[in-house]
């Protein structure tokens, strides 16, 4: 199993070849495309992220070892985003997810929506993954 | 420390003299005018069309503002010395600008706020005072949160009742329906002047002098229309009006309530503080007269003062051909858009200002905004605070390109060049 780093690295490549803005999110939309489709039934509303303009559902469980996420979002930027993290964290250990810094964010350029007011709500997605792992934990 | 440059009358008339120059409207001296629109973004000119939900600031205000602060900056109407009697002069003057703007019987019916969302929250709380329970508040569905949500809290506080005009298909009022939801129980008509979201101009003339028919007083939320018309208060005849400074080329956190003078005279005041009082016991408290009565503490001075400057500014160019310009973009914009595939425009009224809300089949607005933003264009996206329109429409926002009269046709272009690639991407 890959650990949070290597994968954060292996996204950061992948996006390192695009310098231009619109490439980099041709290809961030192209990754949400490609997603596999949440579970419809998981689709519920105590899963949606609220602070989003696109609705977002994240859904988390814990096996006793790691953390399974699923998500998916209406619209395909956020789709795309929440399927980097999910990518990121998922299989991964509750305290690993805990303490992950998620650098390869800023990295790619996709710092801008960090801001807490943004409307995509990148910072409640990766609130409610960590927060997810956190009661995994205790 | 004295310098004949620093006397007040060389400091502003002369940025208004400078202005004056203008006799026909020419969108590149009026670009020139606004340093922001020089500006690149993702190192691709910036293409501003997010004016519905603020507007850029001329020279005129952000030189006069930053005057302001470096020349005549303290606290205003209670001071003995020089600075404080120039800055009172200087705030009073900017009431004054905005009075005449909008053709106030009197300068003491301008009353400055901090926006359009607390002029309407002081005229229900005030002016709420005044109802009864069982009394009726008319608004239309196509409000502005900001003329919802205070009214609610009002009926929830005095027992009023809200009702609500409907809307079209076109995104224009059901007036059959204002006709019979309009009874002698209505005591207020809230109603938006020009839809943010949609761009609809509603026929206020004919509601205002309705409603009187019935003893109903009227508020105009005039936020979408003093940035695109010549508003007269007198002429039009509303009881309140009200409108944000950013969205009229001033500074943020300023705005105006116009109410007649007889109407704010029998209103409590909304907030206690200093300025707002005429003299304090513990026993008894008389409060001053208007304006003052409804400005309790200190004021955005700074901010009222670039308020007026932003009126001057709009004395100073050719308004009328600015009005022109903005329609003829509406028109190109409108036809441009229409012509990329799956594109809906939301809001088709025959009376419209240049905001123009639209969908592309298939495509989230939040995508299409994002990818309009790499390409250097600002627009908006999402509910643009009407969740009852989007309701109505069935869909969870839209994109919205709102012009003002420094936007050109080549932006309407670019706008259109950009939607093309998006759309491409995401369908």
């Amino acid at each position: 199993m890959q650990t949070i780093n290597n994968i954060e690295q292996e996204i950061i490549e992948e996006f390192e070849i695009y310098d231009d803005w619109m490439d980099k999110y041709e290809f961030l939309i192209s990754y949400g495309k490609e997603l596999a489709p949440m579970d419809e039934t998981l689709k519920t509303d105590d899963k949606l992220i609220k602070g989003c303009q696109s609705k977002v559902w994240v859904d988390a469980s814990f096996d006793g070892e790691v953390m399974h996420f699923s998500a998916d979002a209406d619209a395909i930027v956020t789709k795309g985003i929440i399927g980097l993290l999910v990518r990121v964290l998922d299989k991964q250990k509750p305290e690993d997810i805990a303490k992950a810094e998620l650098k390869f964010i800023d990295e790619i350029g996709l710092k801008e929506h960090l801001s807490p007011t943004r409307s995509n709500g990148l910072v409640s997605m990766v609130k409610q993954m960590k927060m997810a792992a956190i009661q995994a934990l205790s | 420390m004295y310098s004949k440059a620093l006397e007040p009358q060389n400091i502003f008339p002369t940025f208004a003299k400078d202005y004056n120059k203008m006799k026909s409207f020419n969108v590149e001296q009026i670009r020139a005018d606004f340093p922001i629109l020089r500006g690149e973004v993702y190192n691709k000119p910036l293409v501003y069309l997010d004016n519905g939900a603020s507007s850029q600031k001329p020279n005129l205000v952000i030189d006069g503002v930053r005057a302001y602060y470096q020349n005549e900056n303290a606290n205003i109407h209670r001071g003995v010395h020089y600075l404080s009697q120039e800055a009172t002069t200087r705030y009073e003057d900017a009431r004054q600008t905005i009075a005449k703007a909008i053709n106030a019987r009197h300068n003491h019916e301008v009353i400055f706020t901090k926006g359009a969302t607390e002029s309407i929250n002081l005229v229900a709380f005030s002016f709420g005072e005044l109802l009864q329970k069982g009394d009726e508040i008319l608004i239309s569905h196509m409000e502005h949160h900001a003329n919802i949500v205070p009214w609610q809290m009002l009926c929830e506080r005095k027992g009023t009742v809200l009702k609500v005009i409907p809307m079209l298909e076109n995104g224009t009022l059901d007036m059959m329906a204002f006709d019979t939801l309009l009874t002698e129980k209505t005591k207020l008509l809230a109603v938006v002047h020009i839809s943010n979201t949609l761009g609809t101009i509603n026929p206020i003339e004919e509601m205002i002098a309705k409603a009187h028919q019935v003893g109903a007083k009227v508020l105009i939320d005039a936020a979408q229309s003093i940035q695109h018309q010549r508003l007269d208060v007198q002429a039009m005849n509303c009881d309140f009006l009200v409108f944000s400074g950013h969205k009229v080329f001033a500074p943020t956190g300023t705005g105006i309530l116009y109410g007649k003078e007889e109407l704010l005279n029998d209103m409590p005041p909304y907030q206690g503080g200093g300025d707002m009082i005429d003299r304090v016991t513990f026993e008894k408290t008389t409060y001053n007269t208007l304006p003052h009565k409804f400005e309790a503490g200190t004021p955005h001075i700074s901010g009222g003062i670039g308020l007026g400057l932003a009126f001057e500014y709009l004395n100073s160019i050719d308004f009328e051909g600015a009005m022109k310009h903005e329609k003829a973009l509406l028109e190109y914009a409108t036809e441009k858009l229409l012509t990329i595939d799956g594109l809906r425009i939301y809001g088709t009224a025959d009376n419209k200002a240049s905001t123009i809300s639209f969908l592309i089949e298939g495509a989230h607005p939040f995508d299409v905004g994002v990818l309009l933003d790499k390409q250097g264009i600002a627009v908006r996206t999402g509910h643009h605070c009407t969740q009852p329109i989007m309701d109505f429409y069935g869909i969870p926002g839209t994109v919205r390109a709102s012009f003002a009269f420094y936007n050109t046709f080549e932006e309407v272009d670019a706008l259109r060049k950009a939607l093309e690639r998006a759309a491409g991407i995401l369908r």
